[in-house]
């Protein structure tokens, strides 16, 4: 066992190459039985052009190609423009917008820096919390885990509305039960007004999110973490580890590809978020809480299109910029359950 | 020593286990008791128990908030959609999968971006408006296939590679047409991941508010999510009414998240963990 962990690691030692070594080879050789096989079986009995039709993805590429990927692209488009809800005429501005969003110390800056800050820290704070509690559940001591695991999941099948609407009326500042709760209970100094003081309406936002999101995280990583042997930690546990050792060099190296495809999960929708901060702030008080997409919205109902779309679009390259390492995360097979 | 060490993390850890969980709960026990008060008694939310118990709350609230027609529209919009999305989406992941090379790599390739890539929202109004969609209930059922597309796609693929391929053969051996395979043979085996499909997307639609928000502004056609929003900003004071539309609002996802439990948790968890 303990060889397996160090096989595992990689460790220098001769037995362990050795053994690699045979594997790869009984491995190739199956492997090549198994081509050879498959290829002629497909030769004698099925031309796969015919026996799987093109025309079977058609449904789905025409529905995608229309109605998600045709709008990014003639958003582009209109974002060169000064198309807006007032007059039919569309004309053509150069690059107009993009400097108005960039220029200065404009409010779409703000935005933009709304939604990194938004993405950055929701997403650390979910993946911290959620790993925590994951551990934690799949602790023998813990009575009731499926319980809690059920209950702390639940917030994730609400709508992001739902929960805004819920939270909006938590955390009213003279009605609210949070603040009702801490008068009670005699902490009136810390009863603040979580929704319209400046300084507290963005750490508030960030922390409902929190708390629907970190229910997935943590189911997610908790069938990492089943997935992992025990073997491992056995061995471990003979050569003397501690809690944190084991921790160190045994789960967190074994979950780093759910980590990684998590992480790229939240940063996604960080980046896109809507819902929660319209129903919960609509941006305000002033701008303060105002991400891309409110801004989007707050552009269309004004009527003024080009800007929207500016803004959409930017999200858009964004987000294709870091398209490659999205997908390829989202492929990494090296856990299988 | 090592034993009183290991008790004191034990009680630590259950005392941890049993506060989260109860943050996680508070929030929704108080909406349900809040529910049943009186307007009075209800502006200011605490976990006392109402002195008298108003059920008519809820009656209120169905007929002002105009919940039975949006509670269908929900529905219809929620099947509809995610009909489509499986049918679609299985025939396309079972010919991609058998013959990932050329055009269907880069077919999937192409839609599965759409996981990550934002909706430019705007634009999708053009695009709405020239196919006679914006403020249509086909429009909008067709908006949340198109937009819930990529995941299961992706999804989907990952489930048609662990059929094996000999069963094709066999197929096609005792004279299978690619359609009779595909609907004798191979959608049956589908059972697992077409009812995972459906519990997430029927939720995704459910939950969604960005959608009719933009391309739907009339009331009869709005879904409940949209119709609880607007019931909130009419009845902003009335706490006990808010709270009940709300739980109203929860309760058929819940109900949907207790009895689909398996497959929801299965397939977020194969979405990510599987890839």
């Amino acid at each position: 066992m303990i060889l397996a962990v160090m096989y595992y690691f990689g460790l220098p030692n001769v037995l362990g190459t050795r053994v690699s070594r045979a594997k790869r080879y009984l491995v190739r050789t199956a492997w090549r039985t198994i081509i050879t096989i498959d290829r002629k079986g497909v030769r004698q009995n099925m031309d796969r052009k015919k026996l799987y039709p093109w025309y079977f993805t058609g449904g789905a590429l025409i529905i995608f190609f229309l109605l998600c990927f045709l709008p990014g692209m003639i958003g582009i488009f209109y974002s060169f423009t000064d198309w807006n809800n007032f007059t039919s005429e569309v004309n053509f501005v150069g690059l107009k917008n993009y400097k108005e969003i960039f220029e200065g110390n404009s409010e779409y800056i703000k935005y933009i820096m709304n939604t990194i800050v938004f993405t950055i820290v929701t997403t650390i704070m979910k993946t911290v919390v959620g790993l925590a509690l994951a551990l934690l559940l799949t602790q023998k001591f813990v009575k009731f885990k499926t319980f809690h695991r059920m209950v702390i999941f639940s917030p994730q099948v609400m709508s992001y509305l739902v929960v805004g609407l819920v939270f909006k009326s938590m955390l009213h500042p003279t009605t609210g039960f949070l603040n009702n709760f801490l008068r009670s209970i005699g902490l009136d100094w810390l009863a603040k007004n979580w929704l319209t003081d400046l300084k507290l309406v963005f750490p508030s936002v960030m922390t409902v999110d929190t708390w629907k999101g970190m229910g997935y995280i943590m189911v997610v990583i908790i069938a990492g973490l089943l997935s992992i042997s025990p073997d491992y930690y056995e061995a471990a546990s003979i050569d003397g580890a501690s809690f944190w050792q084991k921790f160190r060099c045994i789960t967190l190296p074994l979950l780093r590809p759910i980590v990684i495809n998590v992480t790229v999960l939240n940063v996604t929708y960080g980046l896109r978020v809507f819902d929660m901060i319209y129903s919960l702030t609509n941006g305000g008080p002033g701008n303060a809480t105002g991400v891309i997409n409110t801004a989007v919205y707050k552009e269309f109902s004004k009527g003024d299109f080009a800007m929207g779309t500016t803004l959409s679009s930017i999200l858009f390259l964004f987000v294709l910029c870091l398209l490659y390492f999205i997908i390829k995360s989202m492929e990494n097979k090296e856990v299988d359950m | 020593m090592g034993n009183i060490k290991r008790k004191i993390f034990s009680i630590i850890g259950n005392v941890i286990a049993i506060i989260t969980s109860l943050v996680v709960m508070i929030p929704l026990i108080v909406l349900l008791i809040n529910s049943f008060k009186s307007s009075g008694e209800a502006n200011s939310m605490s976990l006392k128990l109402p002195e008298k118990w108003m059920f008519e709350n809820y009656l209120v609230v169905i007929e002002q908030g105009k919940l039975v027609s949006s509670f269908f529209n929900g529905l219809l919009y929620a099947t509809c959609s995610v009909l489509i999305i499986i049918l679609v989406v299985s025939a396309a992941a079972f010919v991609i999968s058998r013959n990932f090379k050329g055009i269907n790599k880069f077919v999937y390739y192409f839609i599965i971006a759409g996981i990550a890539m934002p909706i430019n929202n705007v634009a999708l109004m053009k695009v709405m408006q020239a196919l006679h969609l914006v403020n249509t209930r086909y429009g909008i059922v067709l908006l949340y296939a198109a937009i819930n597309i990529p995941l299961s796609l992706f999804l989907c693929y990952g489930f048609i590679g662990t059929i094996p391929r000999e069963i094709d053969e066999a197929a096609v051996i005792d004279g299978c047409t690619p359609f009779k395979l595909f609907t004798r043979i191979i959608a049956p085996l589908l059972k697992p991941i077409i009812s995972t499909l459906f519990v997430l997307n029927f939720m995704a639609v459910w939950n969604d508010f960005t959608m009719p928000l933009y391309y739907l502004n009339n009331s009869r056609k709005w879904p409940m999510t949209l119709a609880v929003y607007n019931f909130f900003g009419a009845f902003e004071n009335s706490w006990n009414l808010v709270s009940a539309d709300i739980i109203l609002t929860l309760l058929p996802v819940l109900i949907i998240f207790i009895l689909g439990q398996k497959y929801i948790v299965g397939g977020v968890s194969a979405g990510a963990v599987k890839g």
